[in-house]
């Protein structure tokens, strides 16, 4: 198959997916190539065999109900918001066709030693118990101040402006408490440090409309979650990009990177596989396939799959929950995430649940500092624990044409991702990734023209 | 026109060897149109056609391979809550009826287990003149019928060219989908009302159905 391509795609992680889908759809020959025999790379989800063969290869496993493929463990647990840019990228590619979506029925916070709902809404803050009653006057002017800020109107802006004020200003203003700005920063706004709080406050406040808007949506909760897990996403897009007539080889090691020279300048050329060679002027990987091309960003990040039998204690018995636990509230730098999915999002046998605890490492007993999590969920038939490294590339690509993504961060959903494949876009085609939903006439003549093979 | 009953959503996957006529038997089936010298499938999203049998109005979401198979790189989302699959190969190509043989297994592995299978030998208009001495056919019929009996197969040589069979394939399969298809975890395509959200939330926004088919 000596063939030449537009683009060559290295690992079939959802980032490179989501780029393969989109250039396929723009005429452009891509050719999609991943090492390991299954779709998704790092944010794949994996079957039961799978998972005991990357986390624990030579030891026992429990007896577990079901069949293999009953099982789909995310290795990257994440959430995407209702109201973010994965949701819109998979409303406008037509991608949400092959995938059926849920929500997360709850989203909760730590406080004082236990759990509590994240009020999403001034009605929800006012009936919330996680504050007293004058503390929660102040949280509904906030969360009002905040919905009804217009850009055009400075009435709405309280005197404050976004890009000089800094969060911890309008906070005070406002006379909230330390645990409830907790909430608002960690729960609302998803930020796991407290960084945010000495910066301007735009960002946050831009956070914060995502979730409210993202819980307006469908109600409940802010978060969806695919059924099957995580890892159909970049099946989803995968698909995308093979009806646009990318080619897909899975399985397939990378024996050689080919390079031109020309002046000194070693710009990438091609891969050799046992299918031969292919040819191409630029290639999108993860960073797995170019390890002298990225560096570490530091950030370490620990994340155990717990199975348990039960919903998580204190949730209403819901079939999945977010729960978040502040940095402060169990003295900490990086906040604690727990994301529970079961049964009725098709990720484990009837009567399971699957909870992900992670966080970003701070000590030289990284297992330890998940004990708070582990407290909330009760006995757990099984935990098994990795930790990852998060890279970034060290160049943007542009000089060699090896455009490298970042390592799936761990934040508690997907924007940053997006994120990354925005810029990975601007910087492959020179232009701002726009996306335009294809309208219905041109689906209906697209459809024909192209059973009738364009 | 209407329907008395509410429609029956089934997921059907195609399989088979490249070239075989996997989309050219959708396009006949969709559009009662075929084209010579069709290009390799691109852009071949996701076609659905309804279809009336007897009482029953089954609507088809026909997933092609798009090509993925080429280098053995389907994706578990492919077979996934797939209740009916048509297997085809050329009966003028061997090397086509030895590659269905393993599609049928890779089914029987990696769908859910009451899936309902048809094997298809296409391409029948090429061998329909031919005389006993001269014949292209090179998988004879006996062959087609014994793998489908082995497999418990529904069987079926047709022509996407002349239309020969082809709606008799989809009639076939749609008689024997069970009736009670819409319960138990494999069929969630079929329940709307079950929690799944709605991403595009504009009705308008959904993918449109196409007419109905001729059978
Ligand atoms: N004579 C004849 N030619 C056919 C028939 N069906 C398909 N063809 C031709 O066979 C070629 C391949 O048909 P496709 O429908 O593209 O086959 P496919 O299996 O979808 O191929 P891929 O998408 O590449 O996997 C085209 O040139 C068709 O015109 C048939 O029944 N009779
Ligand atoms: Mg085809």
């Amino acid at each position: 198959m000596d063939e030449n391509y537009d683009v060559i795609v290295l690992g079939t992680g959802l980032t490179e997916c989501i780029l393969s889908g989109i250039l396929s759809v723009e005429g452009k020959k891509v050719l999609h190539i991943d090492r390991q025999d299954f779709y998704g790379g790092e944010s794949a989800s994996l079957n039961l065999s799978q998972l005991y063969t990357k986390f624990r290869p030579s030891a026992q496993r429990p007896e577990l109900k079901g069949r293999d493929r009953d099982w789909c463990v995310d290795l990257i647990p994440k959430f995407l918001m209702a109201n973010g840019e994965l949701t819109n990228i998979l409303v406008h590619t037509d991608v949400t066709r092959y995938i059926d979506f849920k929500q997360i029925a709850g989203s909760y916070v730590y406080r004082n030693g236990r759990i509590a709902k994240v009020p999403a809404n001034e009605v929800e803050a006012l009936r919330s118990n996680l504050m007293g009653l004058f503390e929660k006057r102040r949280m509904k002017r906030f969360l009002e101040f905040i919905q009804n800020y217009d850009e055009d109107t400075p009435s709405t802006h309280q005197g404050f402006n976004l890009d000089t004020n800094t969060m911890n200003e309008i906070y005070t203003h406002f006379g909230l408490e330390n645990g409830t700005k907790d909430f608002i920063g960690h729960a609302m706004a998803l930020w796991h440090t407290d960084d945010y709080l000495n910066d301007v406050a735009r960002p946050t406040y831009e956070r914060i409309i995502l979730y409210v808007q993202s819980v307006a949506k469908h109600g409940k909760s802010p978060y969806l979650y695919p059924l099957y897990g995580l890892g159909e996403l970049p099946q989803g897009f995968a698909r995308l990009s093979a009806i646009y007539g990318g080619t897909f080889m899975l399985d397939t090691p990378i024996d050689e990177v080919l390079y031109d020279e020309t002046d000194g300048v070693k710009k990438f050329a091609g891969v050799v596989t046992k299918e031969g060679t292919a040819k191409a002027p630029i290639v999108i990987a993860d960073p797995t396939y170019f390890p002298e091309k990225v560096k570490k960003t530091g950030a370490r990040v620990i994340r155990a799959m717990c199975i348990l039998e039960h919903p998580v204690p204190n949730t209403g018995d819901t079939d999945s929950v977010q729960i978040i636990i502040p940095q402060n509230q169990v003295g900490r730098k990086h906040d604690i995430y727990i994301a529970v999915v079961s049964d009725v999002h098709c990720v484990v046998p009837k009567g399971y649940y699957l909870a992900i605890v992670s966080t970003i490492i701070e000590t030289d007993a990284p297992h330890i500092e998940l004990e708070p999590a582990f407290k909330l969920l009760g006995p757990r038939i099984d935990t098994l624990m990795g930790i990852t490294e998060i890279y970034e590339p060290i160049n943007d690509g542009t000089a060699d044409g090896i455009y490298i993504s970042k390592s799936y961060d761990s934040s508690s959903h997907f924007e940053s991702t997006t994120d990354d494949v925005k810029d990975l876009y601007f910087r492959i085609t020179g232009k701002p990734l726009v996306l335009k939903k294809r309208s219905t006439t041109e689906e209906e003549s697209q459809d024909e023209a192209t059973i009738g093979g364009l | 026109m209407s329907f008395p009953n509410p429609a029956t959503s089934v997921k059907l996957v195609l399989l088979g060897e490249a070239a075989v006529g996997k989309s050219s038997l959708v396009l006949r089936f969709v559009s009662n149109d075929f084209q010579e010298n069709k290009e390799p499938t691109i852009g071949a999203a996701f076609l659905t056609q309804k279809c009336t049998i007897g009482e029953r109005t089954i609507k088809y979401e026909i997933w092609d391979t798009a090509g993925q198979e080429r280098f053995a790189s389907l994706a578990p989302m492919y077979y996934r809550n797939a209740q009916a699959a048509i297997v085809v190969y050329d009966i003028t190509k061997p090397a086509s009826f030895i590659k269905a043989r393993h599609w049928v297994k890779e089914l029987h592995e990696q769908a859910s287990k009451d899936i309902t299978i048809a094997l298809v030998g296409n391409k029948y208009d090429l061998v329909e003149d031919d005389t006993e001495e001269e014949s292209l056919r090179k998988v004879s019929v006996e062959e087609g019928k014994g793998l489908a009996e082995e497999e418990g197969l529904l069987f079926f040589e047709t022509s996407a060219k002349t239309s020969y069979n082809v709606n008799d394939v989809f009639i076939g399969i749609g008689s024997k989908i069970p009736e009670a298809a819409s319960a138990g975890p494999n069929q969630i395509h079929q329940t709307n009302n079950d929690g799944r959200i709605d991403l595009t939330s504009d009705p308008n926004n959904r993918p449109r159905a196409a007419g109905d088919c001729a059978c």
